[in-house]
């Protein structure tokens, strides 16, 4: 398994937010992770990410236990994160935003002296390509749209080709249109990486997922394959009870 | 941030039209950014220009206090990178600059240290080492240091070697070290007047050609990730604390270089120049100016210092208010500073642009 988060749990004060919740993702796995508001998605999110701090549990990845390990260590591991509000660097342009990702991991020395610019030029350039950017590369990424940020985002966490992408709302505040097009852009990631994904739209989640797993109140209600959680009854109950 | 981005120039405004657009397509196409007006240069090379003039034109006992606000504005250079470009607050530069300044003091008092090759390296140095345990101290935790922390860690830092200046005897206490003996280089001495003045301000240039190499670099396009989100960059997988205390230790180097020439420029050090009134009085200088860029400091400091020296001359009881409301307005209608007025923000943070050339190095366009 590449990650595996097993009897986490989050206490914020008085309120419970994660009461022992557990995830599984496979390598070259799309995972959802979905349920109603307030079921502690986010949450998850972030423990695994390393935003936040498990108050019990574990976070193994790639067969290492990493629920100690800072965000940094985490990125160096191999793990990417997209922010659910987007936080692309909006004053920076386009095309230093994907830079600024993808030379995390050059040395300072590389750094100072401009060393890795050449040989990532490319790279900056192919991922503004595949994320139908790259006609905006040398705009502030202020000027783009809430859509097009998300996707410059998305780009940024994947720059570091990282072997697991978590991804909080990828689609928030999209349009339909756009909504189609991000599942057409993270489709072809899965030869390489997985990927956790939050989202409350239940049509993107079936179209692009294989396994999901379902939370409520903080709890793991079920988890399965796509076809598996649409036949469970309880998952059902609580859908219909949300609505 | 709004107010500042509603000053951006778009590279490419939407609604021009007809041949213009075409030949923007094509150096899109290109992989090339759009001109964008190019104002720094001219500022720089205005500035330097008046600075080479200036003690041809000036009396001599203004080329002295011309001396000393070069040497303030390398100072402000000093903070600049550390707050403007990296967004550390440090509210205790002076503690790397008055530190420096005792410590070249003592050298030349207590073993006749003064040669220009040794004082200025120690100074320096002395900068450097106390940037580096502070900086250590506050911002190389395992997770990251909050504003505040930082803040008043710098404070207190400052605060307490005032304190310590003071009461030690063996520093000279309030009195701090009186009469120091030039700084010499073989038989020539050092004193005031333009020999001194065009040395401070070759110091400067190298400070500022190496500030600006750096804050180009992708080491630069970094700190510009750290200043605008901390955050984001440490899930890049980013050192940022290593990256802060970096950043951190290289001002205190800088701020050491110009108190060790500040204490052999007036003679004598005191317990002030390690204080929080310099502290502060930098970071004036650099809001005044307009952070984030390296210009804006220097030009920052050579007003405020211009202007305080004029109205303390013209309204002898009431200036420090005037230079208040002075400071006041342009942090209020100019929050980026006095260098908005010419660069655009686009310009002021810079980017890289175009694809890098084979066998030229690509720098970043960033002041």
């Amino acid at each position: 398994m590449l990650l595996e988060a097993a009897g986490i749990k989050k206490v914020f004060g008085k309120l419970t937010a994660l009461d022992g919740a557990a995830l599984t993702v496979g390598e070259n796995e799309f995972h959802g992770l979905i349920g109603p508001n307030g079921s502690g998605k986010s949450t998850l999110m972030k423990c695994i990410a390393g935003a936040e701090v498990p108050t019990q549990g574990k976070v193994s990845f790639v067969n290492a236990d990493i629920t100690a390990f800072t965000p940094t260590e985490r990125a160096r591991a191999g793990m990417s994160l997209k922010f659910q509000i987007t936080s692309v660097l909006p004053s920076l342009t386009l095309y230093d935003n994907i830079l600024l990702a993808l030379q995390a991991q050059s040395s300072l020395v590389d750094l100072v002296f401009s060393r890795t610019r050449r040989l990532l030029h490319d790279q900056v350039m192919t991922m503004l390509t595949q994320f139908r950017l790259a006609d905006r590369a040398f705009e502030a990424a202020a000027a783009l749209s809430h859509g097009q940020q998300q996707w410059l985002e998305i780009a940024m966490a994947l720059a570091g080709k990282p072997k697991l992408l978590l991804l909080d709302e990828p689609t928030g505040g999209m349009s339909l249109e756009e909504r189609r097009v991000t599942g057409e852009l993270l489709q072809p990631i899965k030869q390489h990486c997985s990927l956790v994904i939050v989202e409350h739209d239940l049509d993107f989640i079936r179209d692009i997922c294989d396994r999901l797993t379902v939370l409520d109140q903080g709890k793991v209600l079920a988890s399965g394959t796509v076809s598996e959680i649409q036949a469970n009854t309880s998952v059902q109950e609580i859908y219909l009870r949300r609505a | 941030m709004p107010k500042a981005m509603g000053a951006v120039k778009q590279a490419v405004p939407a609604e021009i039209g007809g041949e213009r657009d075409a030949a923007i397509a094509g150096r899109r196409a290109a992989g090339q950014a759009a001109p964008t007006r190019k104002s720094l240069p001219i500022v720089e090379g205005f500035v330097l220009a008046a600075a080479l003039l200036a003690p041809l034109l000036l009396q001599d006992y203004l080329t002295v206090f011309a001396t000393r606000v070069i040497i303030l504005a390398l100072f402000a250079l000093s903070f600049d990178l550390v707050w403007g470009y990296a967004g550390i607050m440090s509210f205790g530069q002076a503690l790397f600059f008055g530190s420096a300044g005792y410590g070249v003091a003592l050298l030349a008092r207590d073993l006749d240290i003064t040669n220009i090759f040794l004082v200025l390296p120690a100074g320096t140095l002395i900068g450097l080492a106390f940037a580096l345990l502070l900086g250590g101290f506050l911002l190389l935790g395992r997770h990251p240091s909050s504003v505040i922390f930082v803040s008043l860690g710098t404070l207190t830092g400052s605060y307490a070697a005032d304190r310590l200046a003071r009461g030690w005897y063996y520093l000279g206490g309030q009195n701090g070290i009186p009469s120091i003996a030039p700084m010499s280089l073989g038989s020539y001495e050092f004193t005031e007047g333009p020999a001194f003045y065009y040395l401070v301000l070759g110091i400067l240039v190298v400070v500022y050609l190496l500030c600006r190499f750096l804050v180009r670099s992708q080491f630069g396009l970094a700190l510009a990730g750290l200043r605008e989100n901390e955050q984001r960059i440490a899930f890049f997988g980013y050192k940022a604390q290593h990256l802060k205390a970096i950043i951190f230790t290289i001002g205190g180097a800088i701020a050491g270089l110009a108190g060790s020439l500040y204490a052999f420029h007036e003679g004598f050090v005191w317990p002030n120049m390690v204080g929080v009134v310099v502290s502060t009085q930098v970071v004036l200088y650099v809001l005044f100016g307009g952070s984030g860029t390296l210009i804006g400091a220097v030009i920052g400091a050579v007003i405020v210092e211009g202007v305080s020296f004029w109205l303390s001359d013209n309204y002898r009881d009431i200036w420090p208010i005037i230079l208040g409301l002075l400071l006041l307005l342009v942090i209020l209608f100019r929050p980026l500073g006095l260098i908005s007025f010419v660069l655009g923000e686009r310009e002021r943070v810079g980017s890289f642009r175009a694809k890098p050339k084979d066998n030229v190095k690509e720098k970043r366009n960033a002041p």
